[in-house]
């Protein structure tokens, strides 16, 4: 199966191809390298800009407001933040000319820890990003569901700001993408870039479907009855792993993968919490100001007295930066070990 | 490109065709009065803040002018600075607009009573929404200007902005993407040089001669004007604006120009006398060479005044938008 990088490849293609995609770019996206994590290798539209990530926002606006449909990335989230007016400025557009101007615009940027990326490699960006109205979030924790959502995106009249979780670029879905081939070594041959000399190659794209999933669904990710877990990227696949591990000591957790943080399923939330009675979310931003505070302080406004225990937040501790020893990335963004603690000691707690 | 020009001589007849001298003084006319009544509403407290831009008239007349009204890229766009209310005139908007937006009513037809005044945003006119942050509108340009090179034709992209805030990042970053080899593309560049800030001061901001010459380094085409003159910026804008639509590249053009009622409402908004007054100096050109009589051109600053007064009178009187309404257009439908 194809691993995120490769569905984001893929998704860009089919959209290039079929949804008006005109731009690809960003710094060190065009060839040859074709984006650091190869998000973007083989793309008839992807291009190289200047180090510059105020223009590459400036021109994703400029190009959108003209009509074209661009797709910027910021070759990693702790460089979007110098661009951080632009991005209240698109996402106010539409709303400050009285729905007169849209934007029609997808930033993709890694978010995330998980490649010992220290300081500057490992930040996240949701909490910063869910503050700035008017645009749309998403965040796949799977392959498939980041091209579904990447395809969604490319049909958005709105600026949709694409996180990529980098701990799970290289990790192979396990659903197939619709139209990939059976044969892993196959789809690499076909769409992944030589090493060495690229100068001649042409990707070999396969016969892409249209998938999307629509901004705003949610998935159950695993059925339970005694406590709701709801994360999204890194910490997702995490979640899963703790609620398997916890159910051979008979505690039954469901898993919500978010997928969308704005708009986000609080339909599936409320369903899921007012059967278990507990929830805990689960996220790798600072913990201070974190986006999965919102999500608690909604629980608390709108579903006490269906909770038998007070919502809980596991999210990243609230220092200035990710330590590149293994030890200090590890004591800093939620474990496995961290969310397994985490929920069976929200499965037992009683009032 | 930088041919001499009689015009500077004042004894020298003026260059351009009588009725486009009417028309440039009309609208520079109708721009410094409509300006004046808003300076007046906010002080009759109409308003909560005025900014704008008396003094600019010779510049941003022209301007407008110039363009290629439309929707698209296949008309210019314009990336517009917050005193450009002239320009705006001169591209056919009509001034009750303006004193709308002024009064933050629901018929405001740029933004719906969101935003401050002369923040100008008409997309069936390809003015991108004016916004309050500095510079902004450097770092957007080259996209439209990309998808116009690429459409082919000969539209090009406007941007302007004051001198001060040329010490943005975003400056450069507009100096850089529109200059690269790979895909120059059709950029006017405009700086609009009061010599201020807000309060600060020229010599406090940088230190280049001229702001244009930072142009030179990235091979730009450049060149600084006496934007207090409207022939003067006719005709360098003119010839500006076709080098940037057959060449598909950029320039960059500063043009000197007065603040006649200090920065905004934040610093008073009053008529500052020692900076030149371009309306006054034109008027006293075309009384000389005859294209208007003094009587003309008073009868002309009177019917604009009373069309003006009407209209704020108008203005008044409409309702505010509702309050229901802070939720409408967070999102485009898709359509
Ligand atoms: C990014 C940003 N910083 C500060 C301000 C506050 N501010 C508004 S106007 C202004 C001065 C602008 O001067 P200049 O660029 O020369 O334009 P002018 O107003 O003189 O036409 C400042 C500092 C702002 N609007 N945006």
């Amino acid at each position: 199966m194809a691993n995120m990088a490769q569905a984001i490849r893929m998704a860009l293609h089919y959209a290039e191809e079929n949804l008006g995609v005109t731009d690809i770019f960003g710094e060190d996206v065009g060839a040859p390298l074709g984006g650091v994590f190869t998000c973007t290798q083989g793309l008839k539209t992807a291009w190289n800009s200047p180090l510059d990530e105020r223009g590459i926002i400036g021109m994703a606006m400029g190009l959108a407001m003209a009509g074209s449909r661009p797709v910027a990335e910021i070759q990693f989230c702790d460089y979007v933040y110098n661009t951080i007016d632009l991005l209240k400025l698109a996402g106010n557009t539409c709303w400050a000319s009285n729905g007169d101007w849209n934007m029609p615009m997808v930033v993709r940027t890694p978010v995330g820890s998980g490649i010992r990326g220290s300081m500057y490699h490992s930040h996240s960006f949701d909490a910063t990003m869910t503050h700035i109205p008017g645009w749309k979030i998403v965040m796949p924790s799977t392959p498939l569901d980041a091209y579904g959502l990447l395809i969604s995106a490319c049909q958005e009249p709105n600026p949709v700001m694409f996180l990529e979780p980098k701990a799970l670029l290289r990790v192979k879905g396990e659903e197939r993408i619709p139209g990939e081939p059976d044969d892993d070594r196959a789809l690499s041959k076909m769409i992944d870039a030589p090493l060495g000399d690229r100068s001649q190659w042409r990707p070999q794209w396969p016969n892409l479907e249209a998938f999307a999933i629509p901004i705003g669904k949610g998935k159950i990710v695993r059925e339970g009855t005694q406590l709701t877990v709801v994360s999204y990227g890194r910490t997702l696949p995490l979640c899963v792993k703790a609620a398997a591990a916890l159910a051979d000591e008979g505690i039954s957790a469901e898993v919500i993968d978010l997928r969308s943080l704005w708009p986000y399923d609080w339909e599936m939330i409320q369903a899921s919490v007012q059967k278990t009675g507990r929830v805990l979310y689960v996220n790798e931003d600072t913990e201070v100001t974190n986006f999965g505070e919102h999500l608690v302080r909604r629980t608390v406004d709108e579903l006490f007295y269906s909770l038998l225990a007070p919502p809980k937040l596991l999210a990243g501790k609230f220092i200035p930066g990710i330590g590149l020893a293994d030890t200090l990335e590890m004591a800093s963004v939620p474990q496995l070990g961290d969310i397994t603690e985490a929920m069976r000691a929200l499965a037992v707690q009683q009032p | 490109m930088s041919r001499p020009r009689l015009i500077k001589e004042a004894s020298a007849p003026l260059p351009l065709d009588r009725e486009l001298l009417i028309r440039i003084h009309d609208l520079m006319v109708k721009a410094r009065v409509l300006e004046e009544r808003l300076i007046q509403m906010y002080k009759q407290g109409h308003g909560y803040f005025w900014i704008g831009g008396p003094g600019e008239e010779a510049f941003n007349v022209p301007l407008g002018l110039l363009m290629k009204v439309g929707q698209g890229p296949a008309y210019d766009f314009l990336h517009a600075h917050y005193r450009q209310s002239a320009t705006l005139l001169a591209m056919g908007e009509e001034p009750i607009g303006a004193l709308r937006q002024m009064k933050n009513t629901a018929s405001d037809p740029y933004s719906g009573g969101r935003n401050f005044a002369g923040h100008f945003s008409i997309r069936a006119k390809n003015v991108v929404p004016v916004s309050s942050p500095i510079e902004v509108q450097y770092a957007m340009a080259p996209g439209t200007a990309l998808a116009q090179k690429r459409l082919g034709g000969d539209s090009i992209t406007i941007v302007t902005g004051g001198d001060a805030g040329t010490a943005e990042g975003d400056f450069a970053s507009c100096l850089v993407w529109c200059s690269r080899p790979a895909e120059p593309l059709p950029v006017l560049m405009i700086v609009t040089n009061n010599k201020w800030g807000i309060s600060t001061s020229g010599a406090e901001q940088h230190g280049e001669q001229r702001v244009a010459d930072r142009g030179r380094a990235f091979g730009i085409q450049c060149k600084t004007i006496n934007g207090n003159d409207p022939v003067e910026a006719y005709q360098e804008l003119k010839e500006a604006m076709a080098y940037v639509r057959k060449e598909r590249r950029p320039f960059l053009l500063e043009a000197n120009v007065s603040r006649l009622y200090g920065h905004s409402s934040a610093s008073g908004a009053n008529l500052v006398t020692e900076e030149v007054d371009c309306l006054k100096q034109f008027e006293a050109r075309l009384e000389q060479d005859g294209v208007l009589t003094r009587q003309q051109m008073d009868d002309t600053r009177n019917r604009y005044a009373e069309d003006m007064a009407a209209a704020a009178r108008l203005v008044r009187d409409e309702p505010l938008p509702a309050p229901e309404t802070i939720w409408n257009h967070i999102y485009a439908e898709k359509k």
